[in-house]
């Protein structure tokens, strides 16, 4: 460092020069949540959902396990019973247990029929061990977290 | 300890960590030490091991995919890109060019997010504490450009074996874009913050020299490695992912010290804006996922491939037997091989300077202990 550097502390007022130009009141990135929803992107992979037909009512879901059998750790059991008349397959129970997902996509990624979706649903916060465990009809549902009034 | 004599009676051991902020994460150091001086460390490492090499050896080879996202957590897209390419090179498969393009701008986009985390946390700890709020404003973009492409800010599980699984959105190219013009002024900002302050300065010259020789012996790798002058960068040198299509220079220190671990980071960012720029210019149409059947069962044999993380060379071990999941999983961390020359760097230093050596390291625990 240069002797007039040193006495005239032109390192240190360089500094403080940055630190001041980023110090625009108006730059707010503080997000007041829950008052305030966050911007969630598109593909987020966040609660798990079993599509039903809209206008029937029906679960997409054909019951190939192939959801359970892609998953990591193991966590979906899928429940079918096999129908005599049509000889097809019918989704009976489903559960997923959402305290050992760690949301890699990779059951939304082998379901052939798009009934199993990761949504932008994030708010999975539960009472007890047992609420993380979803069945069919909360996955079918969604979660359905407190609202409070702000 | 050569230094001090067991019977010493001026030598005082403490530990520093597991729960200490300046060893970022669950590292325990201890300190033998003479006064202030420090005259040997020991590392005490494994609280946070998972054990995932034998998970590996449990999940079939996609399944295994999202754990190595949670080994070096600061940097997943990369952990995930390697092992994406070992088991490719097992497979003999082949991403497509337009998977391989996403896939340099997307690591290259987690190298800048990762130097950025270590830039932050370097400085808190030499007590700068305001380039951590410019860092952490810069990386929130990266992962925002994460979130939007693959829906996860940091574990991504953002590759798949064989190519993609999600193509490009729509604004991605601009994102990127307005972000690299946005970023390349923003490091000339943390550089009047710091490059000549007189405080940052003499708290990191000739502080952890760690010689080109001693670099080798203990295979150390990265910006540790190219800080002592040595010009070792494995895109470069085995390329992969078409890095031997892109214009980049990579930068080498001369003292071998901390500030010039400083300095290589900081030209590294600038190097991988370059090289993001390039590839957004001229992104290939066509198939992001390559021909790999939907179960993978790899011919028997073994593969060593290594990548560039942004903490040193990341190389993955697989052996298979043929059966859907490898016979046995081998990671080789860049942080866990850095770390054994902490001693090295620390001895006959001030427990002061201890701090800034473990972070100019630039360890994560979780890749540490696996």
């Amino acid at each position: 460092m240069k002797l007039w550097d040193k006495f005239l502390f032109t390192d240190l007022i360089q500094g403080l020069l940055t630190t001041f130009r980023q110090q625009n009141p108006k730059d707010v990135v503080t997000e007041q949540y829950p008052a305030q929803r966050p911007a969630i992107a598109e593909r987020y992979r966040g609660a798990p959902r079993l599509n039903v037909d809209a206008e029937t009512n029906e679960t997409l879901c054909i019951g190939c396990n192939l959801c359970a059998l892609a998953c990591p750790e193991n966590l979906i059991v899928v429940g079918t019973v096999r129908n005599a008349e049509t000889k097809k397959k019918e989704l009976t129970t489903f559960t997923y247990d959402t305290s050992r997902c760690m949301f890699c996509g990779l059951c939304e990624d082998a379901c052939p029929v798009d009934a199993l979706e990761l949504t932008q649903d994030f708010e999975l916060a539960s009472y007890t061990r047992e609420g993380a465990v979803w069945d069919r009809q909360t996955l079918e549902e969604g979660p359905k977290p407190t609202k409070y009034d702000f | 300890m050569a230094e001090a004599t067991f019977l010493d009676s001026n030598e005082l051991v403490i530990n520093m960590g597991p729960q200490h902020p300046s060893t970022h994460g669950v590292l325990r150091v201890i300190l033998k030490l003479d006064g202030e001086k420090v005259m040997g460390t020991d590392c005490v490492i494994g609280y946070l091991h998972r054990g995932v090499e034998k998970i590996g050896e449990n999940r079939t080879y996609t399944q295994f995919a999202p754990y190595v996202d949670r080994m070096d957590y600061i940097a997943a897209v990369s952990n995930g890109l390697g092992y994406c390419l070992a088991v490719e090179k097992l497979l003999n498969a082949e991403a497509p060019p337009r998977a391989q393009v996403t896939r340099v701008i997307l690591t290259e986009l987690n190298r800048i997010a990762s130097h950025l985390i270590w830039l932050g946390t370097h400085a808190l700890d030499i007590g700068a504490i305001t380039p951590l709020f410019y860092t952490l404003r810069e990386r929130e973009e990266i992962l925002n450009i994460f979130e939007e492409y693959c829906g996860a800010r940091l574990t991504t599980h953002a590759f798949r074996i064989g190519g993609l699984q999600y193509n490009l959105y729509d604004k991605f190219t601009e994102d990127v874009t307005s972000f690299c013009d946005r970023f390349s002024p923003r490091v000339d900002e943390y550089e009047a913050l710091l490059t000549n302050n007189r405080i940052w300065v003499s708290r990191l010259r000739d502080v952890g020299v760690l010689s080109a020789a001693d670099c080798k012996q203990y295979g150390v790798t990265g910006p540790v490695l190219r800080a002592a002058g040595v010009k070792w960068d494995i895109r470069k040198a085995l390329p992969y992912s078409g890095y031997e299509n892109y214009d980049f220079e990579v930068p080498v220190g001369t003292n071998a010290d901390t500030y010039d671990r400083y300095l290589v980071r900081m030209e590294e960012m600038r190097q991988s804006v370059r090289i993001i720029r390039q590839a957004v210019a001229n992104i290939p149409d066509g198939p992001i996922l390559g021909k790999v059947p939907k179960v993978l069962k790899p011919p028997v044999g073994e593969v060593y491939v290594s990548i560039e993380a942004p903490k040193g060379e990341l190389g993955y071990y697989i052996v298979s037997d043929g059966s859907t999941q490898p016979y046995r999983l081998r990671v080789r961390p860049p942080s866990f091989i850095n770390l054994q020359a902490l001693d090295k760097m620390v001895r006959g230093n001030l427990i002061a300077d201890c701090v800034a050596i473990i972070g100019t390291i630039d360890i994560v625990l979780g890749e540490v202990d696996r």
